[in-house]
């Protein structure tokens, strides 16, 4: 649909600044792309595609990582130092594990192998004991009944107190009773206010019940006297009793000398990997400044440089690589002044030979013309021959000082000469100026002119005598190509941007001419005669004033449909376009008018109470026009700013445009058809638009 | 023919085919002109002609056209009008900022040449005695005075001109377009550069201090206006 857009090529700013609404709005629609690779990896794709209510907390999310993302993005260094530290810590990780598991390993199978040893002998010792026990008490046991439990008891107790005594803090001496046997005062007893059963693993217990075999088991000692428990290795064996009543023996060794080596080694390992970390980062940090700095630093020159400050050099030292980037960049800002000094020179002496040659005519020149004029006035009094070719020698004089004066006007636009005189003006007032000035000629033909959208001030920072020069040439080009039908000048402003649009209902242009209309010398129609005398350059001439404004002229037109030329200028000098307040193809055009037509057998109710029905083949009648034109007059709303004159093309009823598309593109198909004629400029100037640009 | 058509015109050009042309134009319209070719030589003329007026080409041998203006501008209020063959913006608003009334861009028809001598020849006639006052100044319309606490200002015609016609209608609002018509008689639009030029001039006569102007005050995007009194 942007048909239209097309004419945008003859201003090249104008293009430019429509394409990049262009991007602008497709940006807006796939937001987040942009922050795509960052965000939506994983979780955050869901959130993008869900629920509105999900998108905005995730927006919420996002909004405060924004600056850190950016920060992340146009930073080389901090993502080379970041890097640094994560893989760094990573590695310093990965050993720090090997080499603590290698040194607990080896601290532990130490203490294990002599804990083991010891207490196999401490059960040795209690199996001797209680076989010495037992035969020394067996003649006891038959005279005396009672005595032999109180005797295992007080054995017990011995023999818990001796083991424990070889000890000296190094171990603690537990035993236990058999399952829950608790009979015959075997109740637990234990060394070193060690507390028997909570000291050993409910675990280690049914095993050594299961077996008569050596078990161990790693544990925690709990004291009773509240002392801090600490890590023990704890092993123990089913032992008989001089009674032969079997009972569970354990040793616990406490680990806490292991567990102080190791948390020392943890430690120093700790505190070396995080140095390590630590200055790899810093190492990786001025590293990259070495590398960074030289190219920030030709970063910013090169900004310089293209700010227009050329004799901006980089600092050279030494002669590694960023020293030849220095060299080579400095070689090219040098080529580069040359060139452009080369250029200045060209232009100065270009603009130096055109002030002189416009001297050197123009002074003859006066003198022609005065001595043309005073015969001219004389011509009365000559036969007619002479007469008549005073006549001719005074009216071509005026075309000869016209084409003089226009290219002398272009040929300063080229060597970049023209210089903008801008302040806030009225462009209404220019507008009356120029119609007022126009309105002889406008008589002549026929025709009226009519200006609309004056209501209110349209203010913009323009140059008052460049803006009358394009408005004057595009109405008297109006009038002069109107038929004497009417030309309507409307005016509107919207945004950051203020439009005069011109049209006429004449012979309007063919596919492609509404960017060629802008070429030097170029005419409509070569056969037809120059009876008006244009220089041929007016609209070159007009086009170069709306650039140096900034601003964009456009033309539109459709063959026999009239046309419509739209000068578009930012409201301040220095604000870029992003969309005029008029659109370019006026709402009248048959193309838009098909529209309607197409549109109103699905029911555009209201489109027939603000349209009129039209005739196809011959331009509506002005009065048919005026009506609809107070209806278009407001397209000057906001809404219709942020695109070309394509996307602003005021629709009749939102909900009706999808029907009446087709009906476009199928007239566009059609050749013959009426309506595919005023459909096909379009098509034309589409491709038009894109060869411009 | 009116009486005050009897201008004497100096004609400082250098091209003497042009030069000729004019008094050819000058003689026709009632002017008497006389002549001069060199810049060195054009004061020594204007003070022996004691010319209404001087056509001032801006291109000449010995001074240029702009040393010229100066010089006569520094001895007289004597209206000046240059013909330049540049409309480019800096000479003419060089030429504007020298002393110059008005300028005349080559080429020009003998019919707008004539008018823009006779409007600024115009101002001979007579006007009647008037009494005006702008800001703290009081201007003797008759006279052709304008004093401040009665100590009078050096205007030249031109700038007196505008003084008056802002003056006249201090509720108004001018335009810089119909100060044009109204100071330069210009009908049709001109180079509003005449008055922004001409105004900065005034000013730094008039003013206190031309920076904050009081007198000659700006509306901006419109034109200007006299400041209260």
């Amino acid at each position: 649909m942007s048909g239209d857009s097309a004419a945008s090529s003859p201003g090249r700013t104008g293009a430019r600044a429509e394409r990049s609404v262009g991007r602008k709005t497709s940006g807006s629609k796939t937001s987040g792309s942009r922050w795509g690779p960052f965000l939506e990896g994983g979780l955050l794709q869901g959130g993008v595609q869900g629920s509105p209510v999900l998108r905005l907390f995730m927006r919420w999310v996002r909004r405060p990582l924004l600056p850190v993302m950016r920060l992340w993005r146009r930073n080389i260094q901090l993502k080379v130092v970041v890097t640094t530290l994560l893989m760094s810590l990573g590695v310093v990780l990965l050993l720090g594990f090997v080499v603590m598991g290698q040194v607990r390993n080896g601290l532990l199978e130490a203490k294990v192998k002599a804990s083991q040893s010891q207490a196999t002998g401490g059960f040795a010792v209690a199996k001797q004991n209680a076989e010495e026990t037992a035969s020394g008490t067996v003649d006891d046991a038959t005279t005396e009944d009672g005595r032999p439990a109180q005797n295992v008891i007080e054995w017990m107790s011995d023999l818990v107190s001796s083991l424990s005594s070889g000890g000296q803090g190094a171990f603690d001496v537990v035993t236990l009773p058999v399952g829950d046997d608790t009979g015959g005062g075997r109740g637990p007893r234990a060394s070193g206010y060690v507390d028997p059963f909570a000291s050993v693993p409910e675990e280690l217990r049914e095993r050594v019940d299961a077996s008569t075999a050596v078990a161990q088991s790693y544990t925690r000692i709990i004291y009773s006297t509240g002392k801090e428990s600490q890590s023990a290795l704890v092993i123990g064996k089913q032992v008989d009793d001089p009674n032969r009543d079997p009972y569970q023996l354990y040793y616990l060794f406490p680990l806490t000398q292991e567990e102080k080596s190791l948390s020392l080694v943890m430690g120093t390992l700790a505190t070396a990997g995080l140095f390590v970390v630590v200055l790899l980062g810093a190492i990786a940090w001025l590293v990259v400044r070495q590398v960074v700095t030289p190219v920030r630093m030709a970063a910013g020159i090169a900004e310089r440089l293209s700010a227009g400050r050329l004799q901006e050099r980089m600092k050279v030292t030494g002669e590694d690589d960023i020293a030849r980037l220095g060299e080579a960049f400095n070689k090219m800002a040098q080529n580069l002044q040359l060139k452009i000094q080369q250029l200045e020179d060209l232009s100065r002496m270009q603009r130096r030979f055109v002030s002189d040659v416009s001297h050197e005519l123009r002074t003859p020149l006066t003198t022609v013309r005065m001595a043309a004029d005073v015969i001219h006035e004389a011509r009365q009094d000559f036969d007619p021959v002479t007469a008549r070719s005073a006549e001719l020698l005074a009216d071509q004089l005026d075309r000869f000082e016209s084409l003089l004066a226009d290219l002398l006007e272009i040929s300063r636009f080229d060597a970049g000469a023209a210089a903008l005189e801008a302040e806030p003006i009225d462009l209404r007032e220019v507008v009356r100026r120029v119609v007022s000035g126009a309105e002889p000629l406008a008589e002549r033909k026929g025709t009226h002119i009519r200006v609309v959208g004056d209501q209110q001030p349209v203010v913009a920072e323009a140059d008052a005598r460049r803006v009358e020069r394009v408005l004057r040439n595009l109405v008297v080009n109006a009038v002069e190509h109107g038929e004497g039908k009417d030309v309507v000048v409307r005016l509107a402003a919207a945004g950051g941007a203020v439009a005069v649009s011109v049209r006429d209902y004449g012979v309007g242009l063919k596919p492609g001419e509404a960017t060629r209309v802008f070429s030097r010398f170029w005419r409509a129609d070569p056969a037809r005669a120059r009876t008006t005398g244009g220089t041929g350059l007016g609209l070159s001439i007009a086009l170069e004033d709306a650039r140096l404004h900034g601003g964009w002229l456009q033309a539109w037109g459709e063959p026999g449909g009239g046309s419509q030329f739209r000068l578009t200028l930012p409201r301040t000098a220095d604000e870029p376009l992003r969309g005029s307040p008029i659109p370019l193809e006026p709402k009248d055009s048959r193309r838009h008018r098909g529209l309607d037509d197409a549109g109103l057998p699905h029911g555009g109710g209201e489109k027939t109470a603000t349209v009129p029905a039209q005739p196809m083949g011959e331009q509506g009648p002005p009065m048919s026009i005026a009506p609809r034109l107070a209806a278009v007059a407001p397209t000057a709303d906001p809404t219709a700013l942020p695109g070309n004159g394509a996307r602003v093309v005021p629709r009749p009823a939102s909900g009706t445009r999808r029907q009446d598309d087709p009906p476009a593109s199928d007239g566009r198909r059609g050749v013959s058809s009426d309506r595919a004629e005023a459909g096909s400029p379009d098509v034309e100037q589409q491709g038009e638009a894109f060869r411009g640009r | 023919m009116m009486s005050f058509m009897k201008g004497r015109v100096l004609v400082v050009d250098d091209d003497t085919a042009l030069a000729e042309m004019l008094g050819i134009v000058l003689r026709g319209e009632g002017f008497e002109p006389s002549f001069v070719a060199d810049g060195d030589k054009a004061l020594a003329a204007f003070r022996e002609t004691k010319p209404d007026l001087v056509l001032l080409d801006l291109m000449l041998p010995g001074r240029d056209g702009i040393e010229v203006c100066r010089l006569i501008r520094a001895e007289s209020g004597v209206p000046i009008v240059m013909l330049t063959a540049k409309s480019d913006t800096v000479d003419v608003v060089v030429g504007l900022e020298s002393g110059a009334d008005d300028y005349i861009v080559k080429p020009f028809k003998p019919k707008e040449l004539v008018a823009r001598i006779r409007a600024r020849l115009r101002r001979s006639e007579e006007p009647a005695p008037e009494q005006l006052a702008i800001g703290d100044l009081v201007i003797d319309v008759a006279g052709h005075s304008v004093k401040r606490d009665g100590q009078s200002i050096a205007l030249t015609p031109l700038e007196f001109d505008l003084l008056v016609a802002l003056a006249r209608k201090p509720w108004q609002v001018f335009t810089r377009e119909v100060l044009l018509e109204q100071v330069w008689g210009y009908r049709h639009a001109a180079d509003t550069r005449l008055v922004n030029v001409h105004v900065q001039r005034l000013r730094s006569k008039v003013e206190k201090d031309p920076e904050r102007p009081e007198i000659v005050v700006t509306v901006r995007g419109v034109g200007y206006k006299a400041g209260p009194s």
